[in-house]
């Protein structure tokens, strides 16, 4: 069932269009390049797809335009992605063949858990660990990353 | 597109002040707002927006000091008014005209008035012409409005208040016409607010006003690299609180969260918090209600003497 549809039409469309999880925490412009690189990995997005405009970025979500260009500079700069003046943010590289180090990264984490299932910690405790150290890694890498 | 032209600055106030009889409305506030931000002007009932954004507009002149708009133009001045947009509080409408005669009103109280684009956007938003104002919605009337100023193609928007009256969705649909205009056109926005939960996602300059005077302005994006909320061993909180300012102090018996203001950019060192202690990003709704709950508090100018114990946990 479609409760809102947003429309894609037109040939120029860009095949994926944002959202944000207000309860993230997460900054809206990381949000916003977590998204990107999700679809690239998933195969929603390839190279010479055009990103959506920053009009209708701005105009779906409610958001500054700023942030939006922040975003695209941010992909910009890894080379996920290049700007061409007048017609848009195109992608110009894809993010494939990590199913491999998913797996490896699965198994590490898999064995992490059973070690902390043998410190005695439950299901939440862990949660709460990973989500604290998670917090704490991004937080180290967004400020590195306003330091550069 | 080019959001942020560097130089020009979008609204500059000098030792502002204004006075009602011996009350002070608003004094000694100083501000240099670049051009193509959006800036978020928050504070409580009475702390002096309503004020700065009339003498932004000319619609009341300063006791003392001056302000000026759009690279140095007298605010309230004939050139000022040609590039400030005002949107007022409740959009300020003629209930009994229709849409289309309060368009060709516009039309012929402003100079420059796109009355093309007012009409398009009216199409856009689907609101018949003939609709009498009193009779629409109040997101609808603040949709009116905001075509309105708009269409005098502004490059300073300045709105009181703009989403208190509107529902969720109006208020999404309001911001995002609003952003809009900023993406299209690279205007200036400076808006008070009450709705302090979605400031982050418009606002990348704030300015908040507590007892008529500046309590904090800058940049989002500095003002978040400048504070971190410290979370850590309340035995330990009176030392960290002897060496940081803190805008806010929460403490139980053991553990204790201090919402401190950072050296920035000091090398690498950045906002190292001591051993045992753990420092979190905030976000900038919680910034503002820990300085709104800290009138004494002010961040630019320098702070020093915020410490001190807060309410315990």
């Amino acid at each position: 069932m479609t409760i809102d549809k947003q429309s894609s039409g037109g040939a120029e469309a860009s095949p994926i269009v944002f959202r944000l999880d207000p309860g993230s925490g997460m900054p809206t412009y990381l949000q916003l390049v977590q998204q990107v690189e999700h679809a690239l990995r998933l195969g929603y997005l390839t190279v010479g797809d055009r990103l959506p405009k920053v009009k209708e970025v701005v105009e779906g979500l409610a958001i500054n335009p700023n942030t939006v260009l922040k975003a695209y500079r941010d992909l910009e700069h890894k080379g996920l992605a290049v700007g061409r003046p007048g017609q848009g943010t195109f992608i110009a590289k894809t993010l494939g063949g990590q199913s491999r180090d998913q797996d490896a990264l699965l198994r590490g984490l898999l064995a992490w858990m059973r070690t902390a299932d043998d410190a005695g910690l439950d299901e939440e405790s862990m949660v709460a660990l990973f989500t604290s150290a998670l917090r704490e890694f991004r937080a180290g890498s967004t400020t590195e990353a306003a330091a550069r | 597109m080019n959001l942020t032209p560097g130089g020009e600055l979008a609204l500059v106030a000098t030792s502002l002040g204004k006075r009602y009889g011996n009350m002070w409305a608003l004094r000694d506030c100083s501000l240099s707002i670049p051009q193509g931000r959006v800036v978020a002007l928050v504070g409580p009932n009475a702390a002096g927006k309503t004020t700065l954004l009339h003498l932004a507009v000319g619609l009341l002149a300063p006791s003392t000091g001056e302000i000026s708009v759009h690279g140095g133009l007298p605010a309230g001045g004939a050139r000022a008014r040609e590039c400030v947009g005002f949107l007022a509080q409740d959009s300020a409408l003629y209930p009994n005209l229709s849409i289309a005669d309060t368009i060709r009103m516009a039309g012929h109280l402003n100079t420059g008035f796109d009355t093309a684009r007012a009409k398009a956007r009216i199409t856009q938003l689907q609101l018949p012409p003939a609709q009498k104002v009193g009779k629409l919605s109040g997101g609808q009337r603040a949709q009116l409005g905001l075509s309105l100023a708009l269409a005098k193609r502004p490059r300073l928007l300045i709105l009181d208040e703009p989403l208190s009256s509107l529902d969720p969705l109006a208020r999404h649909e309001f911001m995002a016409a609003l952003m809009a205009a900023v993406a299209e056109d690279g205007i200036s926005i400076v808006f008070s607010s009450h709705v302090v939960s979605e400031l982050e996602r418009v606002a990348d300059y704030l300015v908040l006003l507590a007892d008529g005077r500046v309590q904090v302005a800058g940049d989002v994006d500095d003002l978040l690299a400048a504070h971190r909320l410290y979370t850590g061993p309340a035995a330990q909180a009176d030392r960290l609180a002897a060496e940081l300012p803190v805008v806010r102090d929460r403490r139980a018996e053991a553990q204790a969260h201090l919402l401190v203001r950072v050296p920035v950019r000091t090398e690498a060192a950045h906002a190292e918090p001591p051993e045992g202690w753990q420092a979190l990003q905030v976000g900038l709704e919680e910034l503002v209600l820990a300085y709104l709950r800290k009138p004494g508090a002010s961040a630019f100018p320098e702070p020093r003497e915020l410490t001190g114990r807060g309410t315990a946990a």
